[in-house]
C-alpha cells in the first residue's frame, strides 16, 4: 500500500451560520486535520443591515435607535457611545446627574451582558445551569431598564445632550437592592464554576492570545485585560465623569479562556461597585442639556470611543453641517476581536475552538451591523 | 494532600450540586407562567399606540401637526387632514400607524406637542396578517380588540 493512501487529507468543515455556539450567523469555514484545527475563515454578513448606509439618510436623533440594535446585548453602552460622539461635535455635555445616571445605566448593562455571556459560554462548555441563574439575575436589571425607559432590550434610554426620561420613584432603592442581591449570587456562578474541574479542564490554556498579540490584532476589552494589559478606556480617557469613581481594572496574565472568564466575573462585581457609588452621587438637577430641536451640527468631525462591555466601542461621525450626518463611522468591539479567532483556534481542538469562539463575546448584530 | 482528597472525593462537583438542589426550592423558582398570569409592564412601557381623545367630548386631541410623521425614523405614520373653512384649523381625517415596522423607539410619542399620541402598555398587538398591523384612527383611538380563545 502506498504511503499517500495513509496520509489523512485536509477535511474541510463549515460552523455555522446556523450552529448554536456561534452565537448568531457566523459562519466560520475550519480546516480539519483529523481532530486538530489547522486554518479557519470567518464568514461574515449573514446579519448586515447597513446601519451605517441608513445613519446617512437620517436626522441625528433618528438615528439613536438604530445604534441600539447592533450590540442588542448591550444597548445602552452603543447608545452612550453614539450621544458623546454627537454632543462632542456640537460641543455640548451632558448636565452631572444625567452622567450619572448614564453611568448607573451603563454598568448595568455591562452586568447584564457578561451575565449573557456567561450563561452562553458555560452552556457551550456544557454547563446547563449558569445560564439559568444568569438570566434571573438579567431580569431584575431588565426590570429596571423597563421601568426606567419604557423598553428592556432595544432601550433607547439616552438622547442627545442627556436623558429623556427623569428617574422613576425608588430607582435608586432597586439599584441598591439588585446590587446587595447580585454580590453573592456572583459568588454562587464561582461556586459552580472556578473550581469545577471540567470548567477548568475546557478552558485553562485553551485560546492564548498573549498580550503582543492582542495589540497587534487590536484586540481590547476583557480579551486585552486577561493578557495583562491593563487597559481600560474608562481609566484611560474618562468619559461621562468616569474618574470620580473609584474601581480597579481586573487583570489576569495567561490570556488563555480561563482567564477571560475570571476577568469578566470580576468586572460584574467592580460594576455593582461603581453602580453602587453612582446612586450615592445622584444629585437633583436638569437631566438634558441645552440642544436645538433641529440638530445641525457645524462641519466636523468627532471620534469619541468608550469602554463597551465587550471592548473599546468607537463612534467616528463627520458632519455636513446638515440636518444628516455625512457619515457614521462605528468601531465594534466584536467585529475587531473576532478577527483573532484563527490566531487562538490554529493547532488546537473543534471543541475547543467552540470555547474560543465563545470568550471572545461576539454579538453578531455588531459584527455585521 | 488536602487538594489530593478534594480530587478524589469529586469535592468540587459537589458543591456546585449542591448549589443546584438549593435553588430547587420553591421559594426560589421566579419563572412566571405568561399564559395564565399576564405580567404587569412598566408605567413606560413603549407598546401599542394610542391616539388619546377628550374624555369628556370624544374630540381628538390631535391638532394635524405632522411632527409625529417628522420624527418617525422609519416614516411609518401618516397624518391625514382637511383644511376646515370655517375655523381655519386643520381637522383630523385618517391617522395611520404601521406597527409592522415600528421599533417602538418612542420619538414619535415625544415629538407629540399636545400628548395625543403615546404608547401605552398593552403588548399583546401580533396579527395574523400584515394589514392587521396597519391600525387605522379608529383601533388607535378605540385600541385593538383581540380574539379571546378559549382552551
Amino acid at each position: 500500500m502506498s504511503e499517500t493512501f495513509l496520509d489523512s487529507t485536509e477535511l474541510v468543515l463549515n460552523m455555522g451560520p446556523q450552529h448554536p455556539s456561534t452565537h448568531g450567523v457566523l459562519r466560520v469555514i475550519v480546516k480539519l486535520d483529523g481532530e486538530k484545527v489547522t486554518g479557519t475563515e470567518c464568514v461574515i454578513g449573514y446579519l448586515h443591515r447597513g446601519v451605517e448606509k441608513i445613519a446617512e439618510n437620517r436626522t441625528y436623533a433618528m438615528f439613536a435607535p438604530y445604534v441600539d440594535r447592533m450590540d442588542y446585548v448591550a444597548a445602552i453602552s452603543n447608545g452612550l457611545g453614539y450621544c458623546l460622539a454627537i454632543e462632542k461635535l456640537i460641543s455640548v455635555e451632558a448636565p452631572e446627574r444625567a452622567q450619572v445616571v448614564r453611568v448607573i445605566l451603563t454598568e448595568l448593562n455591562r452586568i447584564a451582558s457578561h451575565l449573557v455571556w456567561l450563561g452562553t459560554h458555560a452552556l457551550d462548555i456544557g454547563a446547563l445551569t449558569p445560564l439559568f441563574y444568569c438570566m434571573r439575575e438579567r431580569e431584575d436589571i431588565l426590570n429596571i431598564f423597563e421601568k426606567y425607559c419604557g423598553a428592556r432590550l432595544t432601550t433607547h434610554a439616552f438622547r442627545i445632550g442627556g436623558l429623556q426620561y427623569e428617574t422613576y420613584d425608588g430607582f435608586e432603592k432597586e439599584c441598591l437592592e439588585f446590587c446587595d442581591k447580585f454580590m453573592p449570587r456572583v459568588d454562587e456562578y464561582e461556586e459552580l464554576l472556578t473550581e469545577n474541574r471540567i470548567w477548568k479542564e475546557r478552558l485553562i490554556d485553551v485560546g492564548i492570545l498573549n498580550a503582543e498579540d492582542c495589540k497587534a490584532y487590536g484586540v481590547t476589552g476583557p480579551m486585552l485585560r486577561s493578557a495583562g494589559v491593563e487597559w481600560d478606556i474608562r481609566k484611560a480617557l474618562p468619559y461621562s465623569g468616569y474618574e470620580k469613581y473609584d474601581f480597579e481594572i481586573p487583570t489576569r496574565t495567561n490570556g488563555d479562556c480561563y482567564d477571560r472568564y475570571i476577568v469578566r466575573v470580576q468586572e460584574m462585581r467592580q460594576s455593582a461597585r461603581i453602580v453602587r457609588q453612582g446612586v450615592e452621587m445622584l444629585a437633583a438637577g436638569p437631566i438634558i442639556g441645552k440642544v436645538p430641536k433641529v440638530l445641525k451640527p457645524p462641519m466636523g468631525e468627532a471620534y469619541v470611543s468608550i469602554e463597551a462591555p465587550k471592548g473599546e466601542l468607537g463612534y467616528y461621525v463627520v458632519s455636513d453641517a446638515s440636518t444628516q450626518p455625512y457619515r457614521v463611522r462605528v468601531r465594534p468591539p466584536s467585529f475587531v476581536n473576532l478577527q483573532s479567532l484563527d490566531k487562538m483556534a490554529r493547532g488546537s481542538l473543534v471543541a475547543d475552538l467552540v470555547a474560543v469562539i465563545g470568550t471572545i463575546d461576539i454579538v453578531l448584530g455588531e459584527v455585521d451591523r | 494532600m488536602k487538594r489530593f482528597l478534594r480530587t478524589i472525593l469529586l469535592v468540587d462537583l459537589f458543591e456546585g450540586l449542591w448549589l443546584t438542589l438549593r435553588t430547587q426550592h420553591p421559594r426560589n423558582i421566579t419563572t412566571e407562567q405568561y399564559p395564565a398570569v399576564i405580567p404587569k409592564v412598566g408605567e413606560r412601557y413603549r407598546g401599542l399606540p394610542r391616539l388619546n381623545t377628550n374624555p369628556e367630548t370624544g374630540e381628538t386631541l390631535c391638532i394635524s401637526c405632522d411632527l409625529c410623521a417628522l420624527a418617525c425614523p422609519e416614516t411609518l405614520i401618516v397624518v391625514g387632514w382637511v383644511r376646515n373653512p370655517e375655523t381655519k384649523r386643520k381637522d383630523l381625517v385618517n391617522f395611520t400607524y404601521d406597527t409592522s415596522r415600528c421599533m417602538f423607539c418612542g420619538l414619535c410619542e415625544d415629538a407629540c406637542p399636545v400628548d395625543a399620541l403615546e404608547l401605552t402598555q398593552d403588548y399583546q398587538m401580533a396579527s395574523f396578517t400584515r394589514e392587521g398591523q396597519i391600525f387605522d384612527r379608529e383601533v388607535l383611538e378605540e385600541g385593538t380588540k383581540p380574539t379571546k380563545f378559549k382552551w
